[in-house]
This record gives structure tokens, sequence and C-alpha cells, in this order.
């Protein structure tokens, strides 16, 4: 697609001191059975260009799924009077944002690999779903595979020439258990299961067998006492610690919110410019990086959709704040140092501070350790519910699945689990990180954001990791 | 942008005729449009942060033979030519799919012939005229906003006769006006018909509540307060219910937040009345399965009285379809006022919280309707009927059951309507119409 847009953009007609092209190309194939029953085929295919224009030191945009030559000119043009006619009242002057141009290629593991055919995916989604069929308790049972095809091209006038292939695989199952009154929901990783790559990944999740185990769960919760209310250390497996670091590492530390740009929609943050360098944001254990450069992760790439070649960098370090979430405007604005973030959700979208790969570097600490380290405390895992201010402070989260510790002993298993905090406080908390053995990595297309909005996908890695005294507590009214 | 003037009816149109044609003996096709021609604006600081304009549609084709079916979406460019060979395509490979599919038990689509058009043109601000006026108003204010605006267009075409086509002109422009605290006003003036002079006397309104910022906010502790809702935070609470409370599968299936509801098991206040409304006009009057949406009594006198059923949803478990789209969300939600006037609601709190708007609600207990989330934006403390102070941000953990039953107090007298701001992919359609809300007690926990 590049050579195209190569050849079309040579007989661009334009004044705009510069301009890009960035092609999204993306297709996506749903395999349902839910109930023991296959569900219709759904596929889709997505394409388009956003031009992006500055001129007179304005920047405009415009989105067209016309890709003819004179489609993409006229997107140009519009792209380009929108520029002009904001230049006067722009926030930023675009005339003095650098432009650093990339040249390369990126594609995901297992990219040349055939995938199975829908077939083969259905035999194995009703494998798993007759797994789950425990009595008549279990009312519903629905596995999934979602898997999606994209590819970037991206071209400006300062020579930057990128393509990008990406394949993400998101399997999932999810059982609802009934009786009494009560209803309780087991999913796989909380429905966060996603990478980029091939059938591995259904290995990596554990899928083989999920039915089954996520039904004896559902049930094993029905007959469960909700989680208690008190303070207790809480033990936060990986697919909960993902949403975690999502919500309160992530967010506050991306650049524009920072900057002010989300706060008529997504917020503020309670992190302001100068505390990178400065701040402590947890304890000694938190070591966080931005890594675009993990293998198969959901949101590793090799340049941003600015252009930008993308590393990994430290963003907290032995829990002192460092660097932030933003892409390379946000940087020329805040004139800070920052990572290659600038990201879309697709064609129809201009790019934005977008968290991508968001992890928590492995401690030293086995989960049996931590676990015998606790005298009162609880394990949660699995995402159900999450809620945070607008400055990403006051979070309260809930999970699918609790168990407590007492003694350094796991003990009952508890519904409803709950717990809330306050993001500048609780990471200070943090009181043991867990090993490579501990470790896992997750991925979820839902991440929201922005006017008009988008959701973008993201990835979070992190170990297990242990946080003191939190409060905790449970359903009921 | 080279078909900037496309004329989606008569594309669309064209492209539904194509693909009926081509079908063969015993097949039904149905196609759905969703379409958008947009100009978007972002505000910071009273400055634009971003301008540009997007022209999408994608078209939804399924195919049906006997008791399988398929579906494709695709991405269309306003090329006859171009759309119907991709069209064609879908179509094709839709067909081989059909080959390896078995038998959908749960089909269920509508076969009658129908034709509904809805086409209400606006009077929309051009761009350049529109940056400047905010520019000249909000000087000196710390603005920040989003103005989206342009067409909307769906559409719906069957081979058995059927062709619905929703086309509204309109814009939503909303903006927080912040203060040197960093506290804010929220505002949206949305519509057909574009006035400078409203929007600078609704903008003239907000910048003048900040004066309510003046004063030392007053720390609240976690405990239960009097409180105001007021219908911008009504909606958040009601739309969480929209969302998957009034779904038939999700009350079949007992996820629905509000399964004691709708199973009898508990009932709310009388007062309480809601029901997806397509009399307000804010959606299209079919969905997707070719079915003429109805509206829906959800709650009547606080009682559970309906949910919104899909045709999926009727076939697995013996209902009657209403319209409802695939995933059954309420687009177009009305709640009905209550006796207290607008003008009297500062002194039927008397002293309380007054609650401009919520922000990132979650169920925290689905069983018991509990919800969490965040006061945000315009929240005050009330002092014998008096606006005495800001309050800053409190984290809520409550139950509606609680808030719509035992403790609700006053419902005011006119609902509002409020237009859906959500840009998810493309603008969308729909609103909400609701009262405020005074409540003897609301549970604060952060």
């Amino acid at each position: 697609m590049l050579d195209k847009l190569k050849r079309i953009a040579a007989s661009f007609s334009t004044d705009a001191h510069f301009w890009s092209i960035r092609l999204v190309d993306e297709s996506i194939q749903n395999h349902e059975v839910r109930n023991d029953i296959v569900q219709p085929l759904h596929t889709s295919r997505d394409h388009g260009a956003m031009v992006i224009a500055h001129s007179d030191g304005g920047a405009g945009y415009a989105a067209t799924s016309d890709l003819s030559a004179a489609g993409l000119q006229a997107a140009l043009d519009m792209a380009t009077a929108r520029a002009r006619a904001s230049a006067a009242y722009s926030l930023i002057d675009f005339a003095k944002v650098p432009v650093v141009p990339g040249h390369g290629e990126y594609t995901s593991p297992s990219w040349s690999i055939d995938l199975p055919g829908r077939g083969a995916w259905l035999e194995l989604l009703a494998q798993e779903c007759a797994g789950a069929a425990l009595g008549e308790r279990i009312i519903e049972r629905a596995a999934s595979v979602q898997i999606t095809h994209s590819s970037h091209s991206y071209l400006s006038s300062d020579g930057a020439q990128i393509e990008q292939h990406f394949r993400f695989v998101m399997p999932n199952m999810a059982v609802t258990a009934h009786a009494d009154g009560d209803t309780q929901v087991r999913t796989l990783a909380g429905s966060n299961a996603m990478q980029q790559g091939g059938i591995e990944i259904l290995k990596y999740f554990g899928f083989a067998d999920s039915g089954r185990r996520l039904a004896e769960e559902a049930l094993q919760l029905l007959a469960a006492p909700n989680c208690p209310a008190g303070i207790r250390d809480l033990l936060l497996m990986p697919d909960q610690m993902m949403l975690q670091i999502h919500e309160s590492i992530g967010h506050p530390l991306e650049l524009d919110r920072i900057l002010g740009d989300e706060r008529n929609f997504a917020g503020w943050s309670f992190v302001t410019p100068e505390m990178f360098g400065t701040y402590r944001y947890g304890s000694e254990l938190l070591n966080v990086t931005f890594d675009p450069s993990a293998e198969g992760e959901a949101a590793s790439y090799a340049f941003d959709d600015d252009g930008t070649r993308a590393e990994k960098q430290y963003l907290i370090r032995n829990g002192m704040l460092e660097r932030p979430l933003g892409g390379a405007l946000s940087q020329a604005r805040a004139g800070m140092q920052g990572v290659a973030n600038s990201r879309a959700s697709s064609w129809n979208r201009a790019p934005i501070d977008r968290m991508a790969n968001l992890n928590i570097e492995p401690g030293t600490s086995s989960l049996e350790q931590m676990i015998g380290g606790i005298e009162r405390g609880i394990l949660m895992r699995s995402n159900v519910s999450w809620s945070i201010d607008d400055r990403r402070n006051k979070f309260q989260f809930g999970c699918e699945f609790g168990q407590l510790i007492e003694n350094g002993q796991l003990t009952q298993v508890v519904k409803n689990p709950n717990y809330r905090g306050v993001s500048a406080s609780f990471w200070r908390s943090l009181a043991a990180v867990g090993d490579a053995s501990t470790f896992g990595t997750y991925g979820t297309p839902f991440c929201g954001k922005g006017e008009p909005m988008q959701v973008v996908r993201v990835g979070h890695a992190s170990p297990a990791c242990v946080f003191k005294d939190v409060e905790v507590f449970g359903g009921g009214v | 942008m080279n078909r900037t003037n496309i004329e989606w009816d008569r594309h669309f149109a064209a492209l539904a005729d194509e693909i009926i044609r081509l079908r063969e003996p015993g097949e039904e096709t149905l196609c759905s449009l969703s379409a958008e021609q947009s100009d978007f604006i972002r505000f910071n600081a009273a400055k634009v942060r971003q301008i540009g304009v997007v022209q999408q549609g994608r078209l939804t084709l399924r195919l049906i033979s006997g008791e399988r079916h398929a579906y494709s979406t695709l991405t269309l460019s306003g090329s006859s030519e171009q759309d119907l060979a991709e069209a064609t395509q879908t179509l094709r490979t839709l067909r081989a799919s059909l080959r390896d599919t078995g038998d959908d038990p749960h089909l269920l689509f509508d076969r009658s012939s129908w034709q509904r058009t809805t086409f209400r043109t606006g009077r929309l601000p051009q761009v350049e005229a529109l940056v400047r006026t905010v520019a000249e108003c909000a000087a000196g204010l710390d603005f920040v906003g989003f103005y989206a605006g342009g067409s909307v267009l769906e559409g719906f075409a069957s081979s058995t006769g059927s062709r619905g086509w929703y086309q509204v002109s309109n814009f939503n422009f909303s903006w927080s006006l912040y203060d040197a605290n960093g506290r804010a006003i929220k505002t949206a003036y949305a519509g057909d018909d574009w006035d400078d002079a409203v929007f600078a006397q609704k903008l003239g309104q907000a910048a003048r509540r900040l004066e309510y910022f003046s004063q030392s906010p007053k720390v609240l502790t976690p405990g239960s307060y009097r409180a105001y809702f007021a219908p911008d935070a009504m909606r958040e609470l009601i739309g969480m219910m929209g969302y998957e409370g009034f779904s038939a599968r999700e009350q079949a299936t007992a996820r629905s937040p509000l399964y004691k509801l709708n199973s009898g098991a508990l009932h709310l206040d009388p007062r309480i009345s809601v029901a997806e409304d397509l009399d307000l006009g804010l959606t299209p009057a079919f969905n997707e399965d070719g079915y003429l949406r109805e509206s829906v009594s959800l709650v009547t006198l606080g009682r559970g009285t309906g949910q919104l059923t899909s045709a999926r949803s009727a076939r697995e478990f013996g209902l009657q379809p209403n319209g409802a789209n695939a995933r059954e969300m309420a687009t177009s939600l009305a709640m009905a006022g209550g006796a207290l006037p607008e003008a009297d609601v500062l002194a039927a709190l008397g002293t309380g919280l007054y609650v401009g708007n919520l922000w990132y609600l979650n169920v925290s207990d689905r069983t018991q309707c509990r919800l969490t989330g965040m006061t945000r934006f315009a929240t005050f403390w009330v002092e014998d009927g008096q606006i005495s102070s800001p309050v800053d941000a409190m984290r809520f953990d409550d139950s509606l059951y609680r808030l719509l039953g035992s403790e609700i107090e006053h419902l005011t007298e006119t609902p509002e309507l409020m237009l859906e701001d959500s840009t998810w992919g493309q603008r969308r359609t729909g609103g909400m119409q609701l009262p405020g809300m005074v409540v003897r007690s609301f549970e604060l926990t952060l």
C-alpha cells in the first residue's frame, strides 16, 4: 500500500508546509459458540485514510474512505483549509513543531503463520462451551475468539515512510452462574486476554479447559460469602494489576491530559509537570516502563501514528516519577522528554497521547513468599468493575474472584470483592512485587479517551503485587 | 473528501437495489447503513487544539438463506462502482460461508414491508466563523470544549421491501470553564439551528456560575447526605441502566443490574416511570433486523413492566421483539417528571449536596444494583436553600434501588431533553429526557 500512496502523493498539489497520510486497513473476524449454539459469522473490513496538513502555523485533518488520487488530494485540500481557518486561533504554532521522519517496518509475531479456519475455531470453542455445562445453575456459557488484522501505512511530506502489520488474537470464555437470586460471572482474565501473534496465544491464556475451570469457579462464588469489609493487605494478580496500572498510572501520566486537553471529557490529572524528576509515585519496588518492543504484547509497534520511532522507556524508576506519556507534539508543548505514544484508534481519528504497552517490571518475590508474608489479607483476580475520578486519584475497583489470606495461607473464597483507594498514596503502599514466575501479559481493545472519542488497544504486563492496608469490601446494601 | 457531497440516500438505495438483485433463489438480504459528515473542533484555553472533518459510511450486509445467515460490514468510499464491486464480492463471500454454517435456531428477522423516512436539516455554523466566535466570547476564560456538527445518517433496506432512512443535521457543543483552582462548570449547547447569540448567552451564564467557586470548598467526610441530582447527573444514573439494565437478554441470563426489579422481586417508588420513548424523535424508528421500533414502558409506577427485546432474544427466550437494537441498549430514555418546580429545588433540598454532574459510573454489586462513581463539575454544598460553597470530587457507592425507592423525596416538574453526545466510532443519535431528583440520603464513601 505504501508504494501506491507514494505514487499518489508524488502528484499532490499543495502549498501546505507539511502533510502526512496515514492509511489503515483493518479486518476483523468474530467466532462464537454460546450455550452450544454457533453464533452467526460477523466479519468486517474498515479502510480509509487520515490526512493532516500544517499551514500558516495551524493544523487541520480530514478523514476519508475515498482512497483514489482525487480523493486523497481533496482530503489534503480540506485539511489545509481547516489549518488556515484555525491558524489565528491555534493553541499550538505548528510551524515550530519539530518533525523527525521515521522509516521502517513492523510485523506482529507469527504474522506469516496461518490461523485455523472457521471450522477449526468453532470446534475449539464448542469444546470449551460444552465443558462449562456443569448443571442447571450454569445459565450461560459463551466461548469466543476475535481475530484482527490491521495494516497501517504512513507517509509524510518530510520523507517518512512506515509500514506496520498487526495481528491481534483475543480469546474469551464467559460463564454465568445463577441461583437463589444471586448471579456470578467468571471470564478468561476479566475478558482482557489479548496479544499479538497466532494460535499460541490461546495456550498462553490457558484457554484449553477454561470452560470447566471457570464454571467451577462461578459455582464456587455462588456458594461463597461476600467479601468482608475492612483493612487488609491486598494481593492483586496480573489480570487485575493491568487495570490498576491502566487507571492510576497510565491515564494520569498522559501528557496531553496534564496539559489540559482532556478536561472537558476524560479529565485532568493529579500529576503536574513540575513533579517529573522529583515526585515519589510509589514505593522503591515500583518500576514502570513504556515498552512498545515487548514481544507480542497488545500495543507493541515500531512507530507511533505521528511517525516517531518507539523505544522502551522508564516512566517510574524505584518509585520516582521520571517521564510522562507524551508524544512528539506534547513534548514540544511541555518542553519535556516523553515517549512515542501519539496514537489514533483508526483512520477516522487524529492521534493524541495514549497508553500503549505500560508494564511493571518483575521483582524478586515468589507467589508463595507473598502469600506467606500476609497475616490478614485477600487475593483478587480478574477485573469486573472500575471507576476513578477525573484527576485519576480516588478509585474503586471490583474483581470477579477473591480469596482470603489468613496467617500466610489462602483460605475462604469470597464473592464481589472490591477495594478502593487514592492513587497518590496507594502505590506507596506497594510492599512486594512478584518475580517473573508470577508475570502475566494482558491487553484490551477498549481504552477510551478523546474528543471525538477513540478506543485504542493497550497492553499491560505485570507480576502479582502486594499492597499494605487497603480498604476492601463486598456486595450487599 | 473528493465526494464532499455524497448523496448517501441515493447511494445506499442504489447499492441495496443491486444487492437485492444479486440474490439467488431462497436468499434474503438486509442492508444497514451508518454514515456521517462531521466537523470536529477541540478547544483548550479558548484556542483551537484540533480541527478536522470526518466523512465515513459503513454498510452492514446480511445474507439469509433458510435458517442460515452471516453478516459483513464494509467501509463505503462513496464511489458507486467501487462500493458495488466490494459489496458484490462481500455477498459472494457470505454465500460461500453459509455452505459451512449450520442452521441458527435463534434467527429471526422482519419479513414485512414498510417505509419510513426522517429528514431534518439544520443551520450549522461555518467552522471559520465558529473558531472566531469562541475566541471572542471566551476571551479571558479558561475554556476547554468540543464542537461536533454535521449530518448523521442511518439507513435500512431489505429484500422483503422495507426501506428506512434517517438523516439529521445538527450540532453538539459542550464546554467546561475552569477557575484558577481547577474547578469547573460544564455546559452544552445542542440542536439543529445554531445561533451565535444563544451560544454567547449560555457561555455568559456559565461564566457567572464560576462565582460559586469563590468560596472555600466544603470538606465532606464519607457518610450519608441529602442530595439533589440535576438532570445531567440523572443522565449518568439512568444511563447506566440503559446500558444493560433494560436488556431482555441480560434479564433472561440474570445479569441485569435491574434483575430484581424486572422480575418483580422488588419495586421502586411509584413516582418512577421510565420508557424507551421513540416519540422523542431522536433515533431512527427501525432497527437492523428490519423491525419498526416501538416505544416500550420499562418501569411503570415503580414496577418493572418491560424490556428492550431484539429479534434474536425474542426467538431464543420466547418473547415478542419490540425493535430493540442487537445489544438491547436504550437510546431514547424518558423519565416522568414529578411535582417540584425547578425554581424550588434549592429550597426543597434545604441543606445538602447539589450534584450537577456525575462521572465514571460502574456497577459495584450487580445483584443489588449498586453503583459507584464520582461527583464532577458543578457540585455544591447547599445551606438552608442557598448555594454556600463548592465541594471537591467525592466518590459514592449506593444502590439505585434505594435512591429511586426509599430515599426519593421529589422529582422536578419538567424533564429536560439532553441529546446524545457520544462520538465512539461516529456521532450517535439518541438522547434522554429526565427530571432532577431530591433524595433523603446519598452514600459518599471516599
